[in-house]
C-alpha cells in the first residue's frame, strides 16, 4: 500500500477539538460476529428523522423476512421491515432507546426460526435507471443514515435543484471513542461498501467521491486502498485522529477546504455526505433487493466478557446482544448508546437495537469518569479554544443558563453540533451540551407554540367575523320582515280608505236617494193639499 | 430682509408639502403596537385577564389600563416578552387572574353529552363540533385549554385533562433537574 499513501490528496484542518482515550482496540479483536436469533424482536415504527412509519400488518399476522411491516408516511420517513420470519404478537408502545426513556409505538415480532425470505430482487443494471427510480427503491429498502443521524437515504440522495454535487465524501472517519463498527465493516466488506458508493454516485450524478478515514484505522485505510484501486474518480484520504473530525460538515472542511455556511446544508456548497455503512446497506439493496434488516453494532464496554462488532437484526433486545458477549449484569453501571461523547444513558437494558445503534457502551465504574462536583465557570475560555464550529460556549452558556433564548440565537446556537468538546475540556465540570440541548429543545417548543398560537388567533378571528355576519343577516332580515310587514299596513290602510270612500258615497246617494224620494213625497203631498205650498221652505221651517 | 422672509417661507411650504404627502403616503393602518403585543399572547382566548379575548388585552394594554401580569396561560415567558417589548421591569403573575397551570386539552365524556351545543357556542375557537341532539367532540388540535366550554354544559360531561408529553414533543431538561427527570 505504501506505493499509494503518498498521494494522499491535499487536506485542511478545522478549529479545536480534542484528543479524548479511544479504547477502541479492545472490540477489534474480533471479526464481525453473527447475531443470535432473539426471542423477540421490537420494532419501534420511528427510527430515523422525520414521521414515523405506518403499520401495515396487525397482530397475529405471520410476516416473512424482508416484508415490509410499516410504510412510510411522508416524503421525509422511512418503512420498516421484518428482519426475520415469524408472526407479529403485538403492536403497542414499548420503551425505546431515548435520551427520555419514554416508550413508542411498535412491533414486536416472535421469529419462527426458519428465516424465511420474502421474495425478493436486485437490480441488475441500476447505471440504466433514472435516478429517481434508483432513489425510490433505496426508498422501499428503508435505508436511512446508519452513522448515527437517521436521515433517510432517499431524501438525502435527491439534491433537488441543486443540479451538481462536485464532491461526494465516503464517511469512514468514526471519530468517536469506543465505536470500531465502521471500521470493521470497512476491514472485512470493503468492496461491497464501495459499491454502494458507485450507486449513490450514480444516484447524485457526483463528480468525484473522496473517502475520509482517521489513521488510527491502518487496516481499514489499506481494504479501502485496495478496493478503490483502479476507479478514476474515487480516493481514499488518511485524515488525522482527532475529534469530532467525523461530523459530516467537519470532515468536508477537512477533505475539501470548504466551509458549510451558517443555516445552510452541505448540498449548497456541492457537497454530500454519507456513512460507509449507509453505502453497503445501499449495495445489499440495490444489488440483492434486501431491505435494512440488520446493521453493525460495537458492543463494548467494561461490563461486556467479549467486547466485539456484532452484525445484529434490527429489534434485538440489547440486553440480549450484551448477554451474547458475555456481558456480566452485576459489573454494568450505565447503558449507553453511542459513544461516550455523544451518546445518550439508555434507562433500562431491554430496548431493541434500531437502525442508529451504532454502539452499545455498557459501562462499568471504572469505565466511567468520576462524577467531579459542577463549579461555577471561571471564563477561562477553554470551550472557546476546543469549539470545532467556532462558536463561543462560554456565552452561550450564560444566555442558555439565564433563558435568554434571543442571545443564544444571535450567538448562533443552531451551529452548535453538540459534540461535546466544550464540556470534555472544561475545567469546572459545567455539562455546557445540556445547556445548549435544553436552549434548542425550549426554542423549538416556542416555535410550536407560537405557530399554534397563530391559528388560535386564526380561528377566533374567522368565528368573531362569523359572528358578525350572522348578527347582520339577522338583523337584514329582521329590517326585511318589518318593511314587508309595513307595507302589508300601508296596503290594508288603502284598502280600509277606499271602502270609507265608498261607504260616503253609498251614503251620500243614499242620501240623495232619500231626499228625491221625500221630496217627490212632498210634492204628493203638495199636490194633495194645494198650489202655494213650497215643500223648501217649510223644509226650512 | 424680504429675500430671507421669502427663503424660509419657501423652505417651511416644500417641508410642510413633503411632511403632509409622508403622512398620506405612509399612513399606518392600525396601531401596530397592538398588534406586536397581541403576537406575544398565547390566544388561548379564555378570558382569564378580565377582557373577552386575547386581543381586547393587548389593546388595554396599549392604552394602558392593564397590566402585563395578568395572563396566566402565557406564564412567565409572556410576560417576560411583554416586558422587554414596553419596557417596563417583568413582575410576578397577579394571582387574581389564575395561576399557571400545565397545558390543558379539553375532553367530551361522549357518552354523556346531549347535544345541547352551549359549549359550541362557549368555544372561541370554534374547536369544538356537533349538532343539535348530536354528539359532539373536541377537535384536541385545534383545543387552546381555555376552560370556557366546561362551566356551559349542563350534564358536566366536559373535563380539562394536561397535555400528555409524547417522545416528538419531550425535551431535554433543564440541566440541574436532571437527575430527577430522567426517570419518566
Amino acid at each position: 500500500m505504501s506505493a499509494v499513501e503518498p498521494r494522499n490528496p491535499r487536506l485542511w484542518t478545522f478549529h479545536g477539538g480534542v484528543h479524548p482515550e479511544q479504547h477502541k482496540a479492545e472490540s477489534t479483536q474480533l471479526p464481525i460476529q453473527p447475531a443470535t436469533l432473539p426471542s423477540r424482536l421490537i420494532l419501534p415504527l420511528h427510527q430515523h428523522i422525520g414521521e414515523p412509519a405506518e403499520p401495515m400488518v396487525t397482530k397475529g399476522d405471520r410476516v416473512l423476512k424482508g416484508q415490509m411491516i410499516a410504510r412510510a408516511s411522508g416524503y421525509v420517513s422511512a418503512p420498516v421491515h421484518a428482519p426475520t420470519s415469524g408472526t407479529v404478537v403485538d403492536i403497542d408502545d414499548y420503551p425505546i432507546p431515548h435520551p427520555s426513556g419514554m416508550s413508542a409505538p411498535s412491533i414486536v415480532i416472535e421469529p419462527d426460526g426458519a428465516d424465511t425470505w420474502i421474495e425478493h430482487q436486485g437490480i441488475e443494471r441500476y447505471q440504466d435507471l433514472d435516478p429517481s427510480v434508483l432513489r425510490n427503491h433505496i426508498r422501499e429498502a428503508g435505508i436511512v443514515g446508519l452513522g448515527g443521524a437517521g436521515f433517510p437515504t432517499s431524501v438525502k440522495l435527491n439534491p433537488g435543484h441543486i443540479k451538481s454535487i462536485d464532491t461526494l465524501i465516503l464517511n469512514g472517519a468514526e471519530c468517536e471513542p469506543y465505536i470500531t463498527c465502521d471500521d470493521v465493516l470497512m476491514r472485512e466488506r470493503a468492496d461491497e461498501i464501495i459499491s454502494g458508493l458507485k450507486i449513490v454516485a450514480h444516484a447524485l450524478q457526483a463528480k468525484e467521491a473522496v473517502i475520509g478515514i482517521e489513521d488510527n484505522k491502518p487496516a481499514a485505510l489499506e481494504a479501502m486502498h485496495k478496493a478503490v484501486a483502479g476507479i478514476d474518480n474515487m480516493r481514499v484520504a488518511q485524515v488525522p485522529t482527532i475529534y469530532p473530525s467525523g461530523d459530516s460538515k467537519l470532515l468536508a472542511k477537512i477533505l475539501t477546504g470548504k466551509e458549510v455556511p451558517s443555516n445552510k446544508l452541505s448540498l449548497h456548497i456541492g457537497l454530500t455526505c454519507i456513512n460507509v455503512g449507509t453505502t453497503y446497506a445501499v449495495h445489499r439493496a440495490v444489488h440483492y433487493g434486501e431491505p435494512l434488516l440488520t446493521r453493525i453494532v460495537t458492543v463494548t464496554g467494561g461490563a461486556v466478557g467479549r467486547q466485539c462488532n456484532v452484525e445484529a437484526l434490527l429489534g434485538t433486545p440489547m440486553s440480549d446482544l450484551i448477554a451474547q458477549c458475555g456481558g456480566d449484569p452485576d459489573r454494568l453501571a450505565s447503558l449507553i448508546m453511542g459513544g461516550p461523547m455523544m451518546g445518550f444513558a439508555v434507562h433500562r437494558t431491554d430496548v431493541p437495537v434500531i437502525k442508529t445503534t451504532n454502539c452499545i457502551l455498557a459501562a462499568a465504574k471504572a469505565d466511567l469518569a468520576r462524577s467531579r462536583p459542577v463549579m461555577p465557570c471561571i471564563r477561562c475560555g477553554a470551550c472557546v479554544e476546543a469549539c470545532p464550529v467556532n462558536l463561543l460556549p462560554q456565552q452561550l452558556y450564560w444566555f442558555a443558563k439565564n433563558r435568554e433564548f434571543d442571545k443564544v440565537q444571535k450567538y448562533d446556537l443552531f451551529d452548535c453540533i453538540e459534540c461535546g468538546c466544550c464540556s470534555y475540556v472544561c475545567p469546572s465540570n459545567i455539562p455546557l451540551v445540556q445547556y445548549f440541548r435544553f436552549a434548542k429543545g425550549d426554542i423549538w417548543v416556542q416555535e410550536r407554540e407560537k405557530e399554534k398560537a397563530g391559528i388560535a388567533r386564526r380561528r377566533h378571528e374567522a368565528r368573531l367575523q362569523r359572528l358578525a355576519r350572522e348578527k347582520a343577516e339577522r338583523e337584514a332580515r329582521r329590517q326585511q320582515k318589518k318593511s314587508a310587514l309595513d307595507a302589508t299596513a300601508a296596503a290594508d290602510a288603502g284598502k280600509e280608505r277606499a271602502q270609507t270612500q265608498m261607504q260616503a258615497a253609498v251614503e251620500r246617494a243614499e242620501g240623495r236617494r232619500a231626499a228625491a224620494m221625500e221630496q217627490a213625497e212632498k210634492r204628493r203631498a203638495g199636490v194633495d193639499a194645494g198650489p202655494g205650498t213650497d215643500p223648501e221652505r217649510k223644509h226650512e221651517a | 430682509m424680504l429675500a430671507a422672509v421669502l427663503a424660509l417661507t419657501a423652505l417651511a411650504a416644500t417641508f410642510g408639502l413633503t411632511l403632509g404627502y409622508a403622512a398620506i403616503r405612509f399612513k399606518v393602518e392600525g396601531d401596530p403596537l397592538v398588534d406586536k403585543i397581541d403576537a406575544l399572547l398565547p390566544q388561548t382566548q379564555c378570558g382569564q385577564c378580565g377582557f373577552p379575548g386575547c386581543r381586547p388585552y393587548a389593546m388595554a394594554i396599549a392604552k394602558g389600563e392593564a397590566d402585563i401580569n395578568q395572563c396566566p396561560p402565557g406564564g412567565e415567558a409572556t410576560i417576560r416578552a411583554l416586558a422587554d417589548l414596553l419596557d417596563r421591569d417583568p413582575k410576578p403573575l397577579n394571582p387574581e387572574h389564575g395561576q399557571i397551570k400545565p397545558k390543558m386539552v379539553a375532553v367530551i365524556d361522549e357518552r354523556r353529552c346531549i347535544g345541547c351545543t352551549l359549549c359550541i357556542q362557549a368555544c372561541p375557537v370554534d374547536a369544538i363540533v356537533g349538532a343539535p341532539k348530536q354528539m359532539h367532540t373536541v377537535v384536541a388540535q385545534e383545543c387552546t385549554g381555555c376552560d370556557l366550554c366546561v362551566a356551559p354544559c349542563p350534564v358536566d360531561c366536559i373535563e380539562m385533562v394536561p397535555l400528555q408529553q409524547s417522545i416528538r414533543t419531550w425535551q431535554w431538561p433543564y440541566p440541574e433537574q436532571k437527575a430527577v427527570g430522567s426517570a419518566t
